[in-house]
């Protein structure tokens, strides 16, 4: 019997087709990524530590609700890594479960100024509510 | 020519500047946007997520309904842009994916990527042709104007292909065309917090400081833009020089100033 | 009577562990004409090679079949053996069960079939073979060198000191390649041009030395020991034979604003120019782009005031044409372009350099004299960042850079961090690295020194991005033992920019029918046993045309590669193969369609006079095969239409018993 652990890193894996073998550990991913001084755990923390599958820490880190999916890290990756679909993945395996949104519908009231785009909403909807 | 038009729920609602310009100036410029019938929301962020199916099914139907049509699909907006290139490439070389969706929907049509996707801008580049445009300006528009072009609108490179995702050079040259001097920054391509804005404010506030600095440092009197949001993030949070959309600038120098 | 040998090789567990090598040899023992077949662990070690040299004595064998690795490994190793036992080397066929078989397939059971299938198949072959005796061919003793930098000259000078002629080829206007460029050489901080400068001088003072400047390899032809190449030696509108290079026609050409190459275009020359001042042919130039007489008939200036009369505003190209022995390619390297690299701001900031850049902004000869100012603002810079790995060690099919690690970047970037520290001990010195790669002797103490004794601040991580604000580059990394992210406000950055080989590689090695790996780079005879010479027998590889490397190893390699050149020039005559071509002229119909496909010019028709069965005399066209310049590629064999084609030891009839016994 496969540990949940393990079910998690396959699940993360297959989910975001990214192979994390590929990374040669060069930072460019963290030296890039305009979160960083927000996260605790850095872009290529991400990759490392699902390689490793030391990936519990990671779904309790705020760092999943910070990336910006700007997809910097993805185009300037030497080796083609995709760290940022790595995020998505881990950050998909906490919010799937019941009870796990990050984003409320209760929360909305507040954060409209008259101003905001829907666009803003309905991202921030797909990214942190399932 | 003419190109199925995607407005996207922003531009029907708080980003109606970019949509009603856009619709003005492609007359002026000679080619048709015929609106798709009853589009549904992209969803402003595609969810890298392989096994993520409903999430794009929306999109998926708008470039069937262009490939019915036998037209591109044409957009303004850099959310739906991304996430419409984003799902099309998906349906290309996704075949687990692609198979799926279609056998979701199947309607008896599957579909594999066919429609050719443009934004705005790469219409007025490739199609339409900048020297054209050119032609048509009546109102130079004389200023130093910062090109901000976010993530959306580039990356992921390789699926996007707009541009050099490192060094684009799409909107100068329409700032060019447009009579205006192109101001180029380092951060012109970094992101301005984008959807973050929602949940963490704060730090949505500290990027887009990072970029309009960037921009006026450079000695931008304007910074333009294609995303709804974008533009946003950067007035809310303090931007000191105007941020107008691409297709305001476009209709200023086309038009002219509107009372 | 046919009386067959076999031998299966194990080949350690090469083979041994995917074929059943016992019942390999056991099936074939059945083969008609088989007498006589065995396995055995190593049949190229010494001990199997008596094994069939005694089986050859004993058994009196008319054929040999070898079931081991490739014929390029061994297929001479047992030929030799053979003939020593009194056998006609050309009855040897080896079944290819290593590379072919056991190396590609995982089932033991299938791969044993297939080996039982390739030997049954070379025991048909080898049942048809005829005795051969290889002719003779004469060698030209004369090597041609491509490539004029420290690898082509060195090269030169070896082959030349063994005291044959030697002819070097360089497409700029002088020799002397990227090392005249460098300013320091590691690891032991020697001036590149105090080194470099007199071999140089003695290449060009060597009277067994013929230097082609500013010329190109249009075309070769024939083969190991008689190419002959045409050279397009290019107009330079100056007459070698007169210019004295005084130079006074470069310093008052009219035309001052062009890039200057050799500057790497960061200071201008003149339309007319010497490259730089120890140049070889010391001998002006006109850029025929620039020069306005060239151009529109107007100036002439240079003209009027050379005392030496020297240029020629009418000269043209020369095609020369000459024969050669051997030819060596070193034809170097270049840095890739950094275009694509503007996360970086290469293409954004001038103050963003390459380090061949940098070599020239710290040489005396340079731009600025050697005193470090950035290129912008001719500020000297007080915090400098270094990017190693730019475009090196990136995936395999990378739209931008290069699966490889290029090799020379740690070394030549701790050299200059170094050295900065030392001309400028005020100023911040950052090394971004992924890894600091310095194997090579003292290469590890001189990294060390960079760091321990001069304060480089070496950091492990990569720079993310680049902006380009007022007169600062904001540089944004990662430091990934600190856990943290930098920012850091450099003056200058210098990229360490992957290299690749010369552009003018891949034409000549088209020319050449000379082998290449996917990134350009000429591939090797044997990756370990035969890493100077070209799979195409007369063709020698030297330098970073081979692979990337730095100067210790570029002569060591070029040494090694004149070695070959000498051992093949030392030879009288060399041994043609005898798998060559030949008519039979019966049923030759004179179609000339052999002579058309044969990319060796080695058929010619002849008019030939013929005894008819009517006791009348006919002349007709018919086919000749010259076989020493035939090669044996047997494209006549397939295109002839009459089958009067065929090729020695491998006949028609062979492949079609080949054939025969693989689908029995």
């Amino acid at each position: 019997m496969k540990d949940k652990n393990e079910l998690i890193k396959e699940q993360i894996l297959y989910q975001s087709k990214v192979n994390v073998r590929k990374c040669m550990r060069c930072g460019k991913c963290s030296g890039t990524c305009p979160a960083y001084d927000e996260m605790e755990y850095h872009p290529h923390q991400f990759v490392y530590m699902v390689e490793t599958g030391d990936i519990e820490p990671l779904l309790n880190s705020e760092s999943l609700y910070k990336c910006l999916t700007c997809f910097a890290c993805v185009d300037r990756c030497p080796r083609g890594v995709e760290p940022a679909k790595i995020v998505e993945a881990v950050r998909l395996t906490v919010i799937r479960q019941q009870g796990k949104n990050k984003l409320k519908p209760d929360d909305i009231p507040d954060i409209i100024d008259g101003e905001i785009p829907q666009q803003a909403l309905v991202s921030a909807y797909r990214k942190f509510t399932k | 020519m003419k190109f199925l038009y995607y407005p996207g729920c922003t531009l029907k609602n708080k980003a109606k500047a970019l949509d009603i310009y856009a619709r003005e100036c492609a007359e002026i410029l000679g080619f048709e946007l015929v609106e798709i019938n009853d589009f549904q929301c992209c969803g402003g962020v595609f969810t890298t997520s392989a096994d993520e199916i409903a999430t794009k099914l929306a999109v998926v139907r708008a470039l069937k309904a262009a490939k019915a049509a036998g037209m591109p699909l044409v957009t303004v907006c850099s959310a739906c842009h991304n996430v419409i290139k984003q799902t099309n490439h998906a349906m290309q070389t996704d075949a687990v994916f692609a198979d799926r969706v279609n056998r979701y929907l199947n309607d008896g049509d599957d579909y594999h990527g066919e429609t050719k996707v443009y934004h705005y801008l790469e219409v007025l580049r490739d199609i339409i042709g900048f020297d054209k445009v050119k032609e048509c300006v009546k109102y130079p528009l004389n200023m130093n104007i910062g090109a901000y072009y976010g993530c959306l609108m580039l990356r992921p490179g390789s699926v996007i292909e707009m541009d050099d995702a490192e060094n684009p050079q799409i909107m100068e040259q329409l700032i060019k065309a447009l009579g205006g001097r192109p101001v180029e920054y380092g951060n012109r391509n970094e992101c301005c917090g984008g959807y973050v804005t929602v949940t963490d404010p704060g730090f949505a506030r500290k990027r887009s400081r990072i970029i309009y600095e960037s921009a006026e440092t450079a000695g931008a009197e304007m910074i333009v833009t294609a995303c709804p949001l974008c533009r946003y993030n950067l007035i809310k949070n303090g931007a000191d020089i105007p941020v107008k959309y691409f297709t305001e600038l476009l209709s200023k120098a086309l038009i002219g100033e509107k009372e | 009577m046919q009386k067959i040998g076999v031998f299966v090789c194990h080949c350690g567990t090469n083979i041994a562990a995917t074929v059943d090598v016992s019942a390999v040899a056991a099936a074939l023992s059945a083969e008609p004409g088989v007498v006589f077949a065995r396995e055995y662990q190593y049949m190229c070690s010494a001990s199997g090679q008596d094994l069939i040299k005694d089986a050859i004595k004993e058994k009196e064998l008319t054929g040999v079949v070898i079931c081991s690795c490739s014929p390029r490994m061994h297929e001479a190793t047992f030929r030799k053996a053979a003939a020593s036992a009194g056998l006609n080397p050309y009855m040897v066929e080896i079944a290819n069960i290593r590379e072919q078989c056991s190396w590609v397939h995982k089932d033991k059971q299938s791969a044993t079939e297939k080996a039982i299938i390739l030997g049954r198949a070379a025991i048909a072959k080898v049942a048809l073979n005829t005795p051969l005796k290889p002719g003779e061919i004469p060698v030209t003793k004369r090597a041609l060198v491509i490539g004029g930098g420290i690898a082509g000259i060195q090269t030169a000078l070896d082959i030349a000191d063994a005291g044959f002629e030697v002819d070097i080829v360089e497409k700029k206007p002088t020799i002397g390649g990227k090392m005249a460029q460098l300013d320091k050489t590691f690891p032991t901080l020697d001036c590149a041009a105090c080194i470099l400068t007199p071999k140089m001088v003695e290449a060009s003072q060597n009277e067994k030395i013929r230097i082609y400047s500013y010329s190109q390899v249009e075309a070769v032809g024939g083969f190991v020991g008689n190419f002959t190449v045409k050279i397009r030696k290019k107009a330079r509108y100056v007459d070698e034979t007169k210019c004295t290079g005084c130079g006074l026609c470069t310093e008052k050409c009219p035309v001052k604003n062009v890039p200057n190459e050799f500057n790497l275009g960061m200071n201008e020359r003149h339309a007319v120019y010497i490259p730089f001042a120890q140049a070889v042919p010391k001998v002006a130039v006109i850029d025929a782009d620039c020069c306005r007489m060239l151009k529109d008939g107007k100036c002439g200036l240079c003209s009027k005031l050379c005392g030496a009369g020297a240029i020629d505003y009418k000269q043209e190209d020369e095609i020369i044409e000459n024969k050669y022995g051997a030819i060596v390619a070193a034809t170097g390297y270049e840095p890739i372009s950094l275009d694509k690299f503007d996360e970086f701001a290469y293409s954004k900031s001038k103050d963003v350099i390459t380090s061949l850049q940098f070599e020239r902004l710290m040489n005396a000869a340079g731009p600025t004299g050697g005193v470090l100012l950035r290129p912008s603002d001719n500020k000297h810079p007080k915090t400098i960042v270094f990017v190693q790995c730019v475009g090196s060690r990136c995936e395999a099919h990378a739209k931008k850079g290069k699966e490889y690690c290029s090799k020379i970047c740690c070394m030549y970037t701790a050299k200059h961090a170094m050295l900065t520290r030392e001309k400028y001990p005020d100023t911040d010195v950052y090394v971004f690295y992924i890894d600091v790669r310095t194997p090579g002797k003292n290469f590890d103490e001189f990294y060390r020194r960079a760091a321990e004794e001069y304060g480089v601040h070496y950091v492990k991580g990569m720079v993310g991005k680049i902006c380009a604000e007022g007169d600062k580059l904001k540089v944004q990394a990662s430091d990934l033992i600190a856990d943290k992210q930098l920012h850091i406000d450099a003056d200058l950055v210098v990229l360490a920019a992957a290299i690749e080989p010369d552009k003018s590689a891949r034409p000549l090695a088209t020319l050449l029918t000379a082998s290449m790996d996917t990134n350009d780079f000429f591939t090797e005879a044997h990756p370990k046993l035969r890493p100077v010479e070209s799979p195409t027998a007369g063709v020698f590889l030297s330098g970073c045309c081979q692979g990337p490397k730095d100067i210790p190893e570029t002569v060591a390699q070029a040494g090694a590669a004149a070695s070959k050149v000498i051992g093949l020039l030392c030879k009288d005559k060399l041994t043609a193969n005898p798998c060559v071509a030949h008519a039979d002229e019966l049923m030759c119909n004179g179609c000339s369609t052999c002579e058309n496909v044969c990319p060796y010019h080695a058929i010619t028709y002849i008019d030939k006079e013929f005894k008819m069965p009517d006791r009348t005399v006919k002349v007709r066209r018919v086919a000749q095969v010259n076989p020493a310049v035939c090669q044996g590629c047997g494209a006549c064999t397939v295109a002839c239409p009459s089958k009067a084609m065929d090729l020695y030891g491998f006949s028609g009839k062979q492949i079609y018993a080949e054939v025969d016994a693989i689908c029995r």
